[in-house]
């Protein structure tokens, strides 16, 4: 068992912290670069989203809809990696402190 | 195509959803509130809400009346311009996940101005929370009761003030008696009825069109020209976009009345699941509303939607009619009552817990009042937040306020959302700076939008705006997280840079939180 300074020090819980904040960080920059990067390509191109793929159908309509799966895709790689990895560690570290 | 409506007069069949509805939310009301007497079922449910339960009142709390009738009304009038607004209005659920979430849920009781206040000197973080969240719910209380006068006069045809009163008295029996546990099931209901709804419309309008959008899409081609279907004017100036987008993403981050619900659950699993869940229902929601404006544009079409409405909120209701008569519409006018209620509810519910929580039991009783007493607080800050609602309804009859929605999540983001971040992550952040950070932020950032197109140019009428954004957050936020940087290094705090590290066994690993 570790007291909770023990704890606050030891190598494990630092990764555990470190490791949550990589993830959090880089699915943010996913984020961003998913939403922002439309956006810009709306400012910068917007023949490129006025493209047909169908008769009348323009590319901007499955682009602007997949800003959104994507989106939700990247919060559920998140909930799996957590609830999976991280979940299990921090359940073991919380039975380490006194 | 008849040019005839219903809309603006009571309807048997509106008047009989309407009245169903309004029984079952009162139904519910009195089961939450024979189990309502605890603070923390007054202001978290006793946190017993799951986190699908929780997933559903998050996305019913943020699917207003505005988003369901504004949305459809733009994409039916100014075509893709639409999925690009309703794009934005996603992004922040995934930013609330990675950064806030968990640590939230473990760190505070009720608020988010615990989870700021946790290792900083009470009164002064506590007084200026308060001044960013009230700040921010006013003005989204505001958007909502004005909107909610204007589309239950144009859908019922009862005269404005009476519809915001009735709004005010029916959300203020849910909030009083029924507390957290009432709004919680109330939006779950709301949010079903809203989801089945929009479901049912997009799949008539597809059903119109041999199920295959790209019919859809050709008629809309066909009728009102291929612009509809490229992006138009919404984003001209990248900047501008870029400081919606901003304010739209981590405004959300700045939510109280959001933030709130997070408590709602045992903890921080489930919360971060119920952000799983609500983002997929939203992000549906926001997939099949334009459906829904396309189908409105060539079915209904866009003159007689601006007839009834310029601004074109009535495009969902009266396709609701042109697809499924008088009864379709009275179900859909129903929800969207219903909606403007449960979010309203949300609302006044966050305003009071500012009030009671934050400023009288932590600042005026310094964290020593009764569990009864808080109750009771709790219950007379309802009133006076519910009272507040009505006149502000009432006082803003008539004026334009499309842009106050934007505002709350401009001062959002820039009041409420740099400091709850940075006591989250930064170890040296002090009192001073975050009691400089939130005033800067909310002051800037109403200030900006006074100065900007949208008020100075639309509102007051002048010639040209100051102020060339129509959004601020650019400026505001970062001018909130410079402050913030600034201020907590000019200013030591060694006790609260000491708390941090024992702050980190609660905040991941949730030992303690409550």
């Amino acid at each position: 068992m570790k007291s909770t300074h023990e704890m606050l020090e030891s190598p494990e819980f630092k990764t555990l912290v470190r490791r949550k904040w990589i993830v959090s960080v880089l699915l943010t920059i996913c984020l961003f670069v998913t939403y922002y990067g439309f956006i810009l390509l709306i400012a910068v191109d917007k023949a490129f989203l006025a493209r047909r793929i169908g008769e009348h159908t323009t590319l901007g309509i499955p682009i602007g809809v997949g800003v959104i799966v994507v989106s939700w895709v990247l919060t559920a790689v998140y909930v799996l990696w957590a609830n999976s990895s991280h979940d299990s560690i921090v359940a073991k570290l919380k039975g380490q402190v006194k | 195509m008849p040019a005839q409506t219903t809309l603006g007069s009571p309807t048997v069949s509106a008047i009989a959803f309407f009245l169903v509805i309004v029984a079952l939310t009162l139904a519910i009301t009195y089961w939450a509130a024979k189990r309502t007497r605890s603070t923390k079922e007054f202001y978290a449910a006793g946190r017993s809400v799951s986190a699908f339960q929780n997933g559903l009142a998050l996305a019913g709390d943020y699917m207003s009346a505005a988003s369901f009738l504004g949305i459809a009304g733009l994409v039916a009038l100014s075509g893709y311009d639409g999925m690009i607004y309703a794009t934005g209005w996603l992004v922040g659920w995934p930013a609330l996940m990675f950064l806030i979430a968990e640590p939230l849920r473990n760190l505070g009781k009720y608020t988010f101005a615990d989870v700021v206040a946790f290792r900083l000197k009470q009164t002064p973080v506590r007084i200026s929370s308060a001044i960013g969240g009230i700040l921010t719910v006013l003005l989204y209380t505001i958007a909502q009761m004005v909107g909610a006068g204007n589309l239950i006069k144009l859908m019922f045809g009862i005269p404005y003030e009476a519809a915001v009163m009735i709004v005010g008295a029916v959300m203020l029996a849910y909030v009083l008696f029924g507390g957290m546990i009432a709004t919680t099931w109330v939006q779950i209901v709301k949010a079903v009825l809203l989801l089945v709804g929009v479901t049912i419309l997009t799949l008539m309008v597809l059903s119109q069109f041999g199920w295959n959008p790209g019919n859809l899409y050709s008629a809309v081609a066909t009728e009102l020209g291929q612009e509809a279907l490229e992006p138009g004017g919404l984003v001209s100036n990248p900047l501008d976009a870029i400081s919606l987008g901003l304010a739209l993403m981590f405004g959300l981050l700045g939510l109280p009345h959001i933030l709130m619900r997070f408590y709602t659950v045992p903890d921080a699993r489930a919360a971060r699941k119920s952000v799983l869940y609500a983002t997929g229902f939203i992000g549906y929601f926001y997939i099949i509303i334009p459906i829904v404006g396309f189908g409105a544009a060539v079915l209904v079409g866009r003159e007689v939607i601006t007839g009834i409405d310029k601004g074109g909120n009535m495009a969902a209701p009266l396709l609701a009619e042109w697809l499924g008569g008088t009864f379709f519409l009275g179900f859909i006018a129903a929800v969207a009552f219903a909606t403007i209620l449960a979010v309203v509810a949300g609302l006044t519910l966050a305003g009071a817990s500012a009030l009671s929580h934050d400023i009288y039991v932590s600042v005026v009783k310094r964290g020593h009042a009764t569990e009864r007493e808080q109750v009771r607080v709790a219950r007379a800050a309802t009133v006076v937040f519910g009272i507040l609602a009505v006149l502000l309804g009432v006082l803003f009859k008539g004026q334009n306020v499309a842009f106050m929605v934007g505002l709350a999540f401009a001062v959002a983001c820039s009041a409420n959302f740099p400091a709850l971040l940075l006591s989250i992550v930064w170890r040296r952040f002090t009192t001073a700076g975050a009691v400089a950070s939130i005033l800067t932020g909310a002051f800037l950032s109403v200030l900006l939008i006074i100065l900007s197109p949208t008020v100075w140019v639309d509102v007051l009428g002048n010639e040209t705006a100051p102020f060339p954004l129509k959004n601020p957050a650019i400026v505001s936020m970062t001018a909130s997280f410079l402050v913030a940087f600034v201020v907590s290094l000019l200013s030591a705090e060694p006790a609260a840079a000491a708390k941090f590290e024992d702050e980190k066994l609660r905040t991941y690993l949730g030992i303690g939180a409550e």
